[in-house]
């Protein structure tokens, strides 16, 4: 996904004179070509990521359209007072654009795993999330986001789904159960793995990759009684849309993600899925915990 | 300075209004002989420009105390006396901290110290990158603020890219742990002048220098806190 990030600004650069494109070091060397060409739009700032939020507040308020790119635990965790503040706070508008949500970084430690980027996000106002399930996804989600001033958030992933799906805004629904089936929703790159959970389940599977704002219309449509929600970070993150939206109706709710408990342990992405209970085997066991304690 | 002299009995009184305190007297407000030449001597933006892309652009990162910063915006016409009555009150488009949302001709909302500076940088980048090159941009912080280690990231990469920008400190000695060797030496690679901050000439003068290619500070000096 990452190369579709640079493919796709490098050529918004080269046809949106507004494109800006702000870097603390992370991707330079893939963006350098577009930074030959348009060396006032896209701004290497070192390694200083408050600073690079900084930035993007200021080019959008002179009328540009930033993206602004690093690891998630640097593009958010670090500046969140930035985001608050030199974006929220000025009524500016960015893109941000990260890479390693999560445990992406498997082999590299807590320092840069972002679990908690969407939550960090949900307490602020504003802000549309995009969490691309596949690579072919990003290029509309990107292109969309570049013709807005909104705050903007495109989470990219190193895992991915066997296909791409539709950007559009609202829930897809993949799979359809019975009437009253419960529905297990998956955000983004979650997908894969739960289709394989829920292999020979009676449940109705949906879709999203853009989990903010929240489509609670969509949600309301599909949910009968039980819902399950999957995401890609910290579990929980949108326990709260989905209880704003079920509010007035009677139902039972798992939310499933990565886990609070620090992860001291390295190895590979499915290392840490297995961890969290996030591979499909994992997935499965909760999910029929879960609708067996009905 | 006769005209400057009658100016100062005007804010002062705009002051008054803000405060009702009688006894505020100007010198009480660091910032006030700055911003006062900066809007009537140096920066190209009016009421009718508030808007414009090429305005010159100044960003109050010092977004505390902005008082003088209204009294300057009144007397200038960016907002009528009358707001200046009900400060931080319910209805009132003046807070504690200043709102750009809410106040015509004011760039940025700032009151968490540490954020004009990197503001500034990315306007000073974005007025570059669209041509505005006569354009100016300044940015105001107080001593105590370069605390802030944001405040450093900017410093090192403006210089680093050679950005025009005009950074203004104001000194009344009031960070805790003082700048040994001085205020001008943490800005390396930016010309710095230090002038008296209440004398009109001396900071016209050192604000209307221009320095193309590169970042460039002006250090205010004025009373010691609480003095």
């Amino acid at each position: 996904m990452r190369e579709t990030f640079v493919a796709t600004t490098t050529a918004l650069l080269d046809e949106d004179p507004r494109t800006a494109v702000v870097l603390a070091d992370i991707s330079a060397d893939a963006l350098a070509p577009a930074m030959r060409r348009h060396p006032d739009r896209v701004l290497n700032v070192g390694i200083r990521e408050q600073l690079m939020t900084g930035v993007a507040g200021g080019l959008a308020l002179t009328g540009l359209r930033p993206f602004v790119h690093s690891y998630a635990p640097f593009v958010i965790d670090r500046t969140y007072e930035q985001i608050k503040l030199d974006l929220g706070h000025q009524d500016a508008g960015a893109v941000l654009v990260s890479i390693g949500g999560s445990y992406d970084g498997s082999n590299v430690g807590y320092t840069h795993h972002s679990p908690g980027d969407v939550a960090l996000l949900d307490t602020l106002d504003g802000w549309t999330v995009h969490v691309p399930g596949h690579p072919d996804e990003v290029p509309p989600l990107l292109r969309a986001a570049a013709r807005t001033d909104d705050r903007v958030y495109v989470r990219l992933s190193a895992q991915q789904n066997q296909r791409a799906y539709g950007t559009g805004t609202r829930l897809q629904v993949l799979r359809r159960g019975w009437a009253g089936a419960p529905v297990v929703l998956a955000v983004g790159p979650m997908l894969d793995p739960v289709l394989d959970a829920v292999a020979g389940m009676d449940v109705t599977v949906g879709y999203t990759a853009t989990p903010r704002p929240f489509d609670a219309d969509g949600l309301r449509a599909l949910v009968n009684r039980d819902v399950i929600v999957v995401e890609p970070y910290l579990s929980g993150t949108s326990s709260r849309p989905v209880a704003e939206a079920l509010a007035d109706v009677p139902h039972r709710a798992l939310h499933l993600g990565v886990g609070r408990t620090e992860v001291r342990h390295y190895g590979s992405i499915a290392d840490h899925a297995r961890t969290h209970g996030l591979d499909p085997a994992g997935l499965r066991r909760s999910i029929g915990a879960f609708l067996d304690g009905r | 300075m006769t005209a400057t002299t009658a100016n100062t009995d005007v804010l002062g009184s705009l002051l008054t209004r803000l405060t009702g305190d009688e006894k505020h007297a100007p010198s009480a407000n660091s910032t006030l002989d700055v911003l006062w030449v900066l809007y009537d001597r140096i920066l190209r933006i009016t009421p009718d420009t508030a808007d414009a892309p090429d305005r010159d652009r100044f960003l109050l990162s010092k977004g505390h105390g902005p008082a003088a910063y209204y009294a300057v915006l009144a007397a200038k016409g960016f907002i009528g006396e009358d707001w200046l009555d009900d400060l931080g009150g319910r209805h009132s488009r003046l807070g504690h901290h200043p709102d750009r949302t809410l106040i015509p001709g004011v760039e940025v909302g700032t009151g968490s110290l540490g954020h004009g500076l990197g503001l500034a940088v990315g306007t000073a980048l974005g007025l570059r990158a669209q041509g505005f090159l006569d354009t100016r941009t300044f940015v105001l912080l107080g001593d105590a603020e370069l605390d802030e280690g944001a405040n450093h990231e900017a410093i090192a990469y403006a210089a680093a890219v050679r950005l025009p920008l005009t950074a203004i400190v104001i000194d009344n000695q009031s960070a805790t742990h003082g700048w040994p060797g001085g205020i001008a030496a943490r800005f390396l690679g930016w010309p710095a002048s230090i002038v008296d901050g209440r004398d009109h000439d001396a900071l016209a003068h050192a604000l209307a220098a221009r320095h193309p290619d590169r970042p460039n500070v002006v250090i205010a000096t004025v009373e010691r806190k609480g003095r």
